[in-house]
């Protein structure tokens, strides 16, 4: 990855309301970062820091370059220019592939296997081994299961179940083995109101109870108010990088939803 | 590389073929009902089956594993479960070889129960030890494991990958010496036949079929399919990107 110089990035942010002290480093840490798909750039030197142990949503509408931004995060995106750090290590490098839970805007489960084979083959990938590690494996497997709710479906084929279900498969996934930054691609898509709410309580509970960090696309505005602090995306650029709060208060707007037109709107104007 | 992420790769590749009898029922039995079609075809003329059906020992196990790792491969390409593998601690040798052993697996089976059927229920005349034939078709089972996983990379459907069977195996089908000894071809065509690995898998049989010991030529036919196999395996797992555009 090339270092190029950082130009300036984002309308700046307004003052800050009170929120607990930002921890020291940042699990995520970009500067002028630039990627390209074929000839056409997704992203346009962004530079933004994710908090640790904190949930950050990032949001836009589809085709904004979330998914893009999530893949460079991950290490998956060919093509990245700036600098991009994932836990005080350049993204991609070997070291992080055991320290990120990645879902995917698909499920990616193998359909011809039960929930719990799945399960129990990445298990298996992300700490091989026989005696007492299998025996945590299994008891990890079986937390993942219950966390996103399928326990009773552990036994049914993947091919079986609704959209929804294989999308908890999916996460569940990148539940195993308590990783230390979630990057969760739009995970509550065709869910309904009460598994959406579920989902967004269990993401609270692993943020605040393992300190993990979570960084969570979505396009569905009103998911934005659960969030610690939000990254607004629009056509490869950041329109704003600030708390739910501190963002309806500086756009004197009512809903997030409102301050991402308002913002809009006067990016537009310029 | 891990030995167990390698072993876990080909167990779950196992289960999947597992929740799909079916396929694991086509894989076996079509070679079977083949040969016996076989068989009965040259009734008249068992020593031109002595010959053919030696060779399609080795060339059905080519085949099938050719078709059932490009579709298996592409199907992991798909539906993201290989981008989410590479973002995991996963080699990309434990995942070919996981599925060269898996697949590997299944060679075995089949070709024992098509040796085993060819030689004792079909009265095919073999010189040589049935364990040479063995080792020739797995050796051919590997090499079109190889060939499936290398060229799923370069079909984006099912259909093309399909389409590549023809593509890819039928010429050397032709070109092999299954129908015609190698040397009666025209010159060009012998040539390029020399440069064909299916053409050493039909050749190392055929020396099964007439010597009853181990030769020279047997030696290195074997060796020649398996260094393209091993040779197509290291060209496969390069097409395996951890970082796609």
């Amino acid at each position: 990855m090339m270092n190029i110089q950082p130009p300036p990035q984002t309308p700046a942010p307004t003052s800050q309301p009170p929120e607990p002290p930002p921890p020291p480093t940042p699990a995520i840490q970009a500067t002028s970062l630039t990627t390209t798909r074929g000839t056409r750039k997704v992203l346009h030197n962004l530079t933004f820091t994710v908090p640790q142990g904190q949930i950050t949503g990032l949001l836009g509408p589809s085709g904004c370059g979330k998914s893009t931004l999530m893949r460079a995060i991950v290490g998956t995106q060919a093509r990245v220019t700036g600098t991009l750090n994932v836990l005080n290590h350049p993204a991609g490098t070997p070291a992080l592939r055991s320290r990120i839970g990645y879902v995917t805007q698909d499920p990616s489960v193998y359909d011809d296997l039960t929930v719990r084979q799945n399960l129990e083959y990445f298990a298996a990938i992300l700490s091989p081994g026989h005696g007492e590690t299998a025996t945590r494996r299994q008891e990890d497997v079986t937390r993942a299961i219950a966390e996103v709710d399928l326990t009773t479906h552990a036994d049914a084929l993947a091919a079986n179940l609704s959209g929804g279900q294989r999308n908890r498969v999916s996460l569940a996934v990148a539940l195993l083995g308590t990783p230390e930054l979630l990057v969760l691609d739009e995970p509550t898509v065709g869910l309904d109101p009460v598994l959406r709410r579920d989902l967004w309580d269990l993401f609270h509970t692993i943020a605040a109870n393992r300190g993990t960090t979570i960084l969570v696309s979505s396009h569905v505005m009103d998911e934005a108010e659960r969030c610690h602090r939000l990254l607004l995306m629009r056509e490869g650029e950041i329109l704003a990088d600030d708390t739910p709060e501190s963002l309806r208060t500086s756009t004197a707007t009512p809903t997030v939803e409102a301050a991402f037109l308002h913002l809009v709107d006067k990016a537009n104007a310029t | 590389m891990n030995t167990n992420r390698t072993l876990s790769t080909a167990a779950r590749v196992l289960r999947q073929l597992r929740h799909d009898p079916r396929s694991i029922a086509l894989m076996i039995l079509v070679p079977c009902v083949m040969l016996l079609l076989l068989r009965y075809v040259f009734d008249g003329s068992p020593q031109t089956f002595d010959s053919i059906g030696a060779s399609l020992l080795g060339i059905f196990p080519l085949i099938t594993m050719f078709l059932v790792t490009s579709i298996a491969t592409l199907r992991e390409r798909t539906s993201g479960t290989l981008e989410r593998l590479l973002a995991m601690p996963l080699a990309k040798g434990d995942l070919i070889a996981g599925y060269a052993l898996a697949f590997g697996a299944l060679a075995v089976i089949q070709s024992a129960l098509a040796t085993g059927l060819a030689l004792w229920a079909l009265g095919l005349d073999v010189t040589g030890s049935a364990w040479l034939l063995l080792l020739v078709a797995l050796l051919d089972a590997l090499l079109g494991t190889a060939l499936g996983l290398f060229v799923s990379a370069f079909a984006a459907s099912e259909f093309q990958a399909v389409q590549f069977m023809p593509a890819v195996i039928f010429p050397q089908l032709l070109l092999c010496g299954l129908f015609t000894p190698r040397d009666n071809m025209q010159p060009v065509l012998e040539a390029i036949s020399n440069g064909l690995p299916m053409s050493y898998a039909v050749d190392g049989m055929n020396e099964v079929v007439r010597h009853p010991d181990i030769t020279g030529d047997f030696v290195r036919d074997a060796a020649i399919v398996a260094a393209c196999a091993l040779l197509v395996l290291a060209l496969g797992a390069a097409t395996l990107r951890r970082r796609t555009p």
